[in-house]
């Protein structure tokens, strides 16, 4: 039997089955009409500069419904906050698209963020949605270069969610913004009816006070700066990923979710004013962060695979799920682009804290290609990072 | 990682890689066909090319099973999906293909309930999970991913599970590799051969790749070193003289493959008379279907499937580039209308397509991204 | 999709006879065993290493030819650094 299906496979011809007519595919043609006119261009250089030109383009957003790959971090959410919030709101403060937003006011420099927790499931390895909650924020912040000072927290609720989770989470927030020197100052609740929450969503707020005259910018990279990560990537999006019970695998690995301002703040003390950028590395992971670079700076990011720090445990899931952890989230990692003459003193001021023990040096900065990262793998070879297109870990902050 | 690490040694690569070079006759092209999505992933992922001296291209062939799916099929498993008792379980790869009107993530977000699995397992546990629901399973791959479906409805009919079928999608490596080799536009000097899809079948089927087309096959692993490895075992045979089919990924394959694998797909599927494939056409007695005696468990006889056929956009050229006859960048749409966000051909879409593979890591002046990241 | 990765065999578990417990690099997962059982035997233990995809072993790993493989690898390494030795210490002259 088995000899059979081979046996017949092999007798196999393409064949020409006749006049059934096939139907086309509107919105393909459509695609393919909008770009018409493009000529065909036979040399790889010439394709690859006018890929380079149409990225550069301004975004616009095709989909008529909103997906999953449009909150993940990658390319589609950046369309998407292009092309509709920043579109309709458009301010200088808000073109900078920095973690949060550095405002002045008569009565000095403030940083504010806001952010929303939509984890699942609420509760994990290493911590639960209140955690990340104070901690995200209080990242956010401190990556603006801010002392965080006040938090404010909103929360829906769905009917039917046991009380006593709610406060499991609330204890959770409150040991965190004690740990983070914060308060959580003001909030607002909301119930909506079953099936329409989850369980609990949260949204927060942050104050921070800019007591340094640092400006930090995803468009100050330049040639010659170092990329530096705080610690092993890949930690949170896996232990979220595993926890879901989807999967049937187990191991050994919790979340990295932690409060990073004690982290920057040395390091601003350490570095002056030779730290251009601090970024949490959230959804979209390292990648995300050093594409955002390339692209504001118009330099590239060179890394080495062999120097990014990544638990066995992380590197096995993820070659389990087939999915790469530059570009997993963590929850307690910063990256930081640090000037050539610093980065030794930013080395000796992440290592000396305990959050701070695993950092390594991951890449350089160099003039060419810009906006593009790319990648020298630990096989020798050489290929690029590009943006997410999709979302391999739904929902995992 | 033990059995991975070792193969990704990149010392080691650079000798392979000086002996490679000296292996090539001056003046000479050599153009190898890689058939595996899975090494045309690798390839890229490490930077393998780099590797290899400019006299040798390697060409991506259509060893993707994502890749050969006809946008009638997706439509038809969006039917499927959209009835309201129905949740569809699919790969990952699958969700972002697009078909006639749109890919499984669009229609999810329409509605229908669509979820990624790692395993036809997972499926299986969903449906148990959704007793009053019915659970279908969009089976794709070559006989890599056959037996494992196979033996997933064969646990559903021991454990009686009466809510559970696949919509099966499975083709077979053969077919494809004789489409390459009648197609007349192409010129091969041989073939880096499928690796995982050997283990099931084994080395044996290859033999009329030798014998009657005189190319010389070489089943591969999937580290780099592995492809390396293979590159310059097919140097080795042309400089000799030979043309066998050799096993480099011996650890993995046995010559005989896995006649249980095989005794499964045989109990639970049958060959069906055509099957279409995206830019290869139709070709007789190259994909499977569920035997009667399964019938419960087959989507297509449970479901009225629309069965339609919807035909690729005129540009699109993702047949050419499933042949190898076309590098990614050559295809008329490709980075302009077609591109990983946007994608129009499945080549674009799928992790292990050449289009994506290329875009998304390999685009760039080679030179330089070696320079960049040398000095 | 061809995703292929080897794992070890922690342990064969004894409620479901097609089931063992497997770790990648301290990833536990329970993949099925049942291609590898043939005519009702097994030729399983923990310790050994098999290759998974999507949730199934689909072969043994042979250690012995995973051995050759590798010395083939590094032989060629050798033979090439005594053939540079080699050239370093002739003279032709």
């Amino acid at each position: 039997m088995t000899e059979d299906l081979l046996a017949e496979s092999s007798k196999s011809q393409v064949q020409d089955l006749g006049p059934s007519i096939p139907t086309r595919a509107n919105w393909a043609e459509e695609a393919v009409a909008a770009h018409a006119g493009a000529e065909h261009l036979t040399r790889e250089e010439q394709v690859l500069a006018r890929i380079a030109k149409a990225r550069a383009r301004k975004p616009k957003i095709k989909e008529k419904r909103i997906t999953l790959s449009h909150g993940a971090g990658g390319k589609a959410t950046q369309t998407l906050i292009e092309a509709v919030f920043l579109d309709a709101f458009r301010n200088p403060v808000l073109e900078q698209l920095e973690d949060g937003a550095s405002l002045a006011t008569a009565a000095g420099r403030l940083a504010f963020t806001t952010d929303s927790y939509v984890v699942s499931p609420l509760f994990f390895p290493g911590g639960d949605i209140g955690d990340l909650a104070v901690n995200g924020t209080v990242n956010d912040l401190a990556m603006c270069g801010s002392r965080p000072l006040y938090l404010s927290c909103g929360f829906i609720l769905e009917e039917g969610f046991p009380v006593a989770d709610l406060q499991r989470i609330v204890a959770s927030m409150a040991a965190a913004a004690q740990a983070a020197g914060v308060q959580i100052v003001t909030g607002d609740t909301k119930v909506v009816e079953r099936g329409k929450a989850d369980g609990c969503y949260i949204t927060t707020a942050g104050v921070g006070l800019l007591e340094r005259p640092t400006v930090l910018s995803a468009a100050a990279a330049e040639p010659g700066d170092v990329v530096i990560v705080s610690g092993p990537i890949g930690d949170h999006g896996i232990t979220v990923m595993l926890a879901r019970g989807e999967l049937d695998i187990e191991a050994d690995i919790i979340s990295d979710t932690a409060p990073l301002h004690e982290l920057t703040a040395n390091l601003l003390d350490a570095t002056g004013d030779g730290v251009r950028l601090l970024r949490d590395a959230t959804r979209g992971g390292v990648a995300t962060i050093c594409n955002e670079v390339a692209v504001a700076s118009q330099v590239a990011v060179v890394l080495d695979e062999s120097s990014v720090p990544v638990r066995p445990v992380v590197n096995g899931a993820s070659e389990l799920l087939g999915i790469d952890p530059l570009y997993v989230a963590c929850e307690g990692r910063l990256v930081a682009v640090v000037a050539p003459d610093r980065a030794d003193a930013a080395m000796a001021a992440l290592t000396a804290h305990p959050l701070g023990a695993g950092a390594a040096v991951i890449g350089t900065v160099k003039d060419d290609p810009p906006g593009l990262v790319l990648l020298r793998t630990t096989f020798g070879g050489t290929r690029i990072v590009d943006l997410l297109v999709g979302d391999p870990l739904p929902r995992i902050c | 990682m033990k059995f991975v690490d070792e193969f990704r040694d990149a010392g080691t690569a650079r000798v392979l890689a000086t002996k490679i070079a000296a292996l090539c006759e001056p003046g000479r092209h050599y153009k190898f066909m890689e058939v595996c999505g899975g090494h045309t992933h690798t390839i890229y992922k490490h930077g393998l090319e780099d590797y290899l001296p400019e006299t040798v291209s390697l060409v991506h062939g259509p060893g993707c099973p994502v890749c050969v799916i006809p946008m009638g099929r997706v439509d038809d498993a969006i039917a499927i999906a959209e009835h309201d008792d129905v949740i569809l379980t699919s790969f990952g790869d699958m969700m972002r293909v697009p078909g006639g009107r749109g890919s499984f993530f669009d229609s999810k977000a329409a509605g229908a309930d669509i979820r990624m699995v790692y395993s036809p397992l997972d499926a299986l546990k969903v449906a148990r999970r959704n007793p009053d629901k019915r659970v279908v399973f969009m089976a794709i791959g070559f006989e890599t991913t056959a037996p494992s479906t196979a033996m997933t409805v064969l646990r559903a009919a021991a454990d009686g599970i009466e809510n559970f079928s696949i919509f099966c999608n499975h083709v077979t490596i053969i077919p494809a590799i004789k489409a390459i080799l009648d197609s007349p536009d192409l010129r091969l000097d041989g073939f880096i051969g499928p690796g995982h899809v050997s283990t099931v079948i084994g080395c044996r089927p290859y033999d009329f790749i030798s014998a009657r087309e005189g190319k010389p096959l070489v089943c591969a692993g999937f580290e780099p070193l592995d492809i390396l490895q293979s590159v310059y075992q097919l140097l080795l045979q042309l400089g000799e003289g030979r043309c066998e089919v050799e096993n480099q990924y011996s650890r993995v394959v046995p010559w005989d493959g896995n006649p249980k694998a095989l005794q499964v797909i045989g109990e639970v599927m049958e060959l069906r008379p055509h099957f279409e494939w995206r830019g290869l056409g139709f070709i007789s007695q190259s994909a499977l279907q569920v035997k009667a005696k399964y019938a419960t468990f087959d989507a297509e006889r449970i479901f009225n499937v629309p069965g339609v056929r919807v035909a690729d956009p005129k540009a699109c050229q993702c047949g050419e580039v499933l042949k190898g006859v076309l590098k990614p960048w050559e295809c008329k749409v490709f980075g302009t209308a077609c591109t990983p966000e946007t994608p129009i051909g499945t080549c674009m879409v799928s992790s292990e397509g050449a289009c994506a593979a290329y875009y998304n890591f390999g685009r760039f002046s080679r030179e330089r991204v070696k320079e960049a990241t040398h000095s | 999709m061809c995703l292929g990765i080897p794992g070890e065999v922690i342990e064969l578990m004894a409620e479901h006879e097609d089931l063992a417990m497997v770790s990648v690099e301290g990833v536990k997962r329970a993949v099925n065993i049942g291609l590898l059982r043939e005519d009702g035997v097994l030729d399983l233990a923990p310790g050994d290493w098999i290759l998974i995809h999507v949730g199934f072993a689909l072969s043994k790993i042979d250690e012995a030819e995973a051995k050759a493989s590798l010395d083939f690898l590094t032989g060629l390494g050798d033979a090439y650094t005594e053939e540079l030795e080699a050239l370093a210490a002739s003279d032709i002259t």
